[in-house]
């Protein structure tokens, strides 16, 4: 169901048909229940007192005031938590700030009390005696010698890879292939530049929070805007010393994630705050405060070289990053390995090198934003295709042809590709678009390519028929508002050959759900929907060993039939789901159950090709692809760019839900825009200072192209559920190089920094006007 | 601390209420905190993204820019009021197939943004709806589905 092409064809059943997703009927009521609209008898509301330094020690805390201030009935600060720290990769971080405070808005102190007002209040009242300390404000000062040090105990902290930690450098990756410093030689046309990226703002609709009780025996029960009820319990429990059988942890509806409510936010402050004024205690972020606490996208530096043969064949890439990482490493170290994955792009190119450094500065942590370290690189990569081609005369589209990876091929590193439809994507836009105009006309169109993974780590899915033959599915996947409830119902019902509305979604719970990693990586679709599609094919035999017991056959003479029944083949009888759930309740067998667990298991490294130090993930894989064209107009006398009509066309293997992909597409190209041309988080030294929706600006309906044209393709991977891979994050990455591929084409001006304000873009053209004088 | 609390009468969603709630409340402190009306949503609390836009008068406002006393003796309608109106439904029913809502959380003021638009003009341009919605932020769609949505309904509105 396509806005600009005809439906793609299925065959049967629910897979491939744009279903709605069943949650929008009460989100358009106004009805659904996000965070912010949860409420428990004799709830309290909870506030931060955030820090207003960038680096200092916590002497002491003064709390008298605090405590006598009307309606307040707990205060938290980090005298109140123990040694525990959490992180993803390495355990960097406490609950709340404790001994230093390490950046500007860190949570230092927290208020429990009868209203979020009287919270506040409360906070402004609280005294810390702090020691300042001289602040690392950028990677570059942080790696000075005489640096001071964020994390004297680095050494210490727990690890969960060969992260090469030391001083402020909280990780390095190293990978490489065929022999690079060689390779040179062989290249008649090289191109190098250094990029600058900036910090981006998530800025889901809704702010962060969360609300926590604590029952009889003193376990805690703890709802929260979240893009893993798992990783929520894995964190709170390591940052306050919890058993996980301590904590469970549920989601209302989530007002979108991007990235920002992947790892904690305020949940361990929320639940340090309920155990000790031992009420349920409701903490919600103002938007400033999400800006300044919670995380952002990098800023990079990216030193990138290309070179190739006079026919456009790519020799050799070397690429070296350095990664602000912010206060606390989070994500951060598998942003900058990931980076380095995906720095050669969908290309074959037999000698690559990829360095990369990651290093803690006196901010707010960087972590997990759609693309995760992608967009960076291709900002740089995808102009070095287009300088090649344009040296060498071949057009974007030729010189992407020519070196691009093939189906069966391995990716930098070792991944294995499955399907690759990027052929047919690059088709697709040049067919439609009208590719770029060689006079430098001010309208003019850029092109970009990616790639992005769908497989990694844990998941699991359990489908229960219910006693009339309905189902429910159990994932602990959170859907974000993305359409994964939906699209992996629509996976459960093929399989069991039910209609759609048949199967019933559970909301993640770790009490009740199979483990989930989260939703997050472009993963659900691919990595959970397997283990739906798995563990329906389970009921499945379930009811076939029923049904050939029922009608007195083999289960090789039963076939599947549409709308939950089981017959013999070439016969009319047959016996409905009901009646064998009826029988496995009452009777024989017991209830019907399939359930699958699974990690996806596929190494990220292939020792015989390449050498890999500091890798973050050893087992990632499965690749989407996606090309990106843009016409943009480039105002002559103000350098202001404007996007006038977008092709992104995406091999997802094949769509779950055409309307979702879409969806994807349309947004994520919307977010890269943003990115593109002006959105920028920007420090007034330590102090962020823009932390407001009036300060920093996100695309509004008028400042988006109408014409966003979207093509899905469907190269089928083999061991994707119906041939499934992800969707999630292909339509943001190519955003950058696209838009500035097609501002060079305008303006003659290639750009290494984003974002592409007019002011950058103007004296671009200024220049470039001079240089031809 | 602990500011008093002022007595407010005023209509909403048809009924007349009577709410207390501290001096200087804004009116979504007042439906949200008070009265337990929650369809509008705190985004910014800056007037910014539209999240808690509501029907004062039948005109949409910003609940976190209004003051609940600016509101005593007016007429006050949320989503949760607006059942059974037609235009309100069948811009649901366009939303609700266009792919128009994903995380929800701007839905309900970009709705009501909509329906102000097609009381005024019922056959909008796309550019006209483009800047009707353009105080109501969404980070998800795009905004080509919440176009879409709103001109087939008032394609269908207009039939």
């Amino acid at each position: 169901m396509s806005l600009d092409q005809p439906e793609p064809t299925f065959v049967g059943g629910t897979v491939g048909k744009s279903v709605a997703k069943p949650d929008n009927l009460e989100k358009v009521q106004g009805r659904a229940e996000y965070i912010a609209d949860l409420y428990r008898p004799g709830m309290l509301h909870g506030a931060i007192l955030a820090s207003p330094h960038p680096h200092a020690r916590i002497r002491g805390y003064d709390l008298t005031e605090a405590m006598q201030a009307p309606g307040v009935v707990a205060i938290v600060t980090g005298d109140d938590v123990g040694e525990g720290r959490m992180g993803a990769f390495i355990k960097d971080e406490h609950a709340i700030a404790k001994g230093k405070v390490l950046y500007v808005g860190e949570p230092v102190a927290a208020v429990a009390a009868r209203t979020e007002e009287e919270a506040r209040h409360a906070c402004r009242l609280i005294k810390v005696d702090y020691e300042e300390l001289p602040p690392v404000l950028s990677p570059e000062d942080g790696l000075a010698e005489d640096a001071p040090i964020l994390h004297e105990h680095l050494a210490d902290y727990i690890k969960v890879f060969d992260a090469g930690s030391e001083g402020n450098l909280c990780s390095r990756t190293e990978l490489s292939e065929g022999d690079v410093d060689a390779a040179w030689a062989e290249c008649d046309v090289i191109v190098e530049d250094e990029y600058t990226t900036q910090a981006q703002a998530h800025v889901s609709m809704e702010p962060c929070g969360a609300l926590a009780d604590v029952d009889a025996t003193g376990r805690v029960t703890l709802w929260s805007a979240n893009q893993s009820v798992f990783r929520v319990q894995a964190n709170v429990c390591e940052s306050l010393g919890l058993p996980m059988s301590k904590l469970r942890s549920l989601t209302p509806r989530v007002g979108a994630g991007f990235g920002n409510k992947m790892e904690p936010h305020i949940q361990p402050i929320t639940v340090a705050l309920a155990m000790k004024a031992k009420r349920p205690v409701k903490l919600i972020l103002t938007r400033e405060e999400d800006f300044e606490m919670v995380r952002a996208r990098h800023p990079y530096r990216v030193r990138m070289k290309t070179g190739a043969k006079s026919d456009g064949t790519l020799v050799a890439r070397e690429c070296e990053v350095l990664v602000d990482c912010g206060a606390f490493a989070d994500d951060s170290p598998g942003v900058l390995g990931y980076s380095l994955l995906m720095c050669g792009g969908p290309y074959r190119i037999p000698n690559m090198k990829a360095t990369g450094r990651l290093v803690y500065t006196n901010k707010l942590r960087f972590g997990a934003f759609r693309g995760f370290g992608n967009p960076q690189v291709l900002f740089a990569g995808e102009q070095q295709i287009d300088q090649i081609g344009e040296k060498l005369g071949l057009d974007p589209f030729a010189i992407r042809r020519k070196n691009m990876l093939g189906e069966g091929d391995q990716w930098f590193v070792g991944p294995r590709i499955g399907s690759n439809g990027l052929g047919q994507c690059l088709d697709a836009v040049e067919r439609a678009s009208r590719g770029p105009r060689a006079d430098g006309a001010r309208r003019n169109f850029g092109l970009s390519v990616t790639a992005h993974i769908s497989g990694l780590l844990g998941t699991g899915a359990i489908v229960r028929m219910l006693e009339d033959g309905t189902i429910s599915l159990n994932t602990g996947a959170t859907d974000i508002g993305q359409g994964s409830d939906t699209v992996l119902a629509q996976i459960c019902a093929e399989e069991l050959k039910l209609p759609f509305d048949q199967v019933a979604v559970a909301s993640p719970d770790t009490d009740g759900s199979p483990y989930n990693w989260g939703t997050t990586a472009s993963r659900v679709t691919y990595t959970t929907g397997r283990a739906v599609k798995a563990a329906a094919k389970k009921v499945v035999d379930q009811a076939m060993d029923h049904a050939a017991e029922m009608l007195e056959c083999d289960v090789e003479d039963l076939e599947l039939r549409e709308g939950g029944r089981i017959g013999r083949r070439g016969s009319n009888t047959d016996v409905t789901f009901a009646q064998i759930s009826g029988r496995a309740h009452w009777a024989v067998g017991g209830p019907l159950v399939g359930s699958e667990t699974l990690v996806f298991d596929e190494p990220t490294h292939d020792p015989k090709r390449a050498i890999a130090l500091g890798l973050p993930f050893p087992r990632i894989g499965v690749f989407s692809f996606a090309a990106l064209g843009v016409d943009v107009d480039v105002d002559d006398t103000s350098g202001q760019v404007t996007v006038h009509e977008a092709w992104s066309a995406a091999d997802v293997g094949r769509a779950i839900n055409p309307r979702l992909v879409e969806v994807q597409l349309h947004g994520g190209f919307v977010q890269g825009l943003g990115y593109s041309l002006y959105e920028e988080m920007v420090w007034d030294g330590a102090r962020l200072a823009n932390p407001s929706l009036m300060d920093y600006k996100v695309p509004t309906a008028r400042d988006v192209p109408d014409a966003i044209h979207t093509f899905i393709i469907e190269d089928p991977d083999p061991t994707g559920p119906f041939g499934a891979k992800g969707a999630g994050e292909i339509g943001l990455n190519a955003a950058p190089g696209a838009i500035a591929n097609a501002v060079a084409n305008a303006t003659g001006a290639r750009h290494a920094q984003l974002p592409l304000t007019g002011e950058r873009v103007l004296a671009g053209m200024l220049n470039s006007a001079k240089a031809r004088t | 601390m602990m500011a008093k609390k002022v007595l407010h009468s005023l209509t909403l969603n048809g009924e007349e209420v009577e709410v207390a709630s501290v001096a200087g409340a804004t009116l979504l402190e007042t439906l949200r905190e008070d009265l337990r009306v929650l369809s509008s949503k705190r985004g910014c609390n800056q007037g910014v993204c539209g999240a808690c836009t509501v029907l004062l008068d039948g005109k949409p406002v910003r609940a976190c820019l209004t003051l609940t006393a600016r509101c005593e003796g007016h007429a006050v309608q949320t989503m949760e009021g607006m059942n059974g109106d037609h235009v309100m439904a069948t811009l649901q029913r366009h939303m609700v197939e266009s792919g128009g809502v994903q995380c929800g959380f701007c839905t309900g003021g970009v709705l009501i943004s909509a329906r102000e638009l097609l009381e005024s003009d019922p056959s909008p341009s796309r550019e006209t709806v483009k800047t009707a919605l353009s105080g109501n932020i969404c980070r998800c769609t795009g905004y080509r589905t919440i176009v879409d949505a709103v001109c087939g309904a008032a394609e269908e509105l207009s039939q």
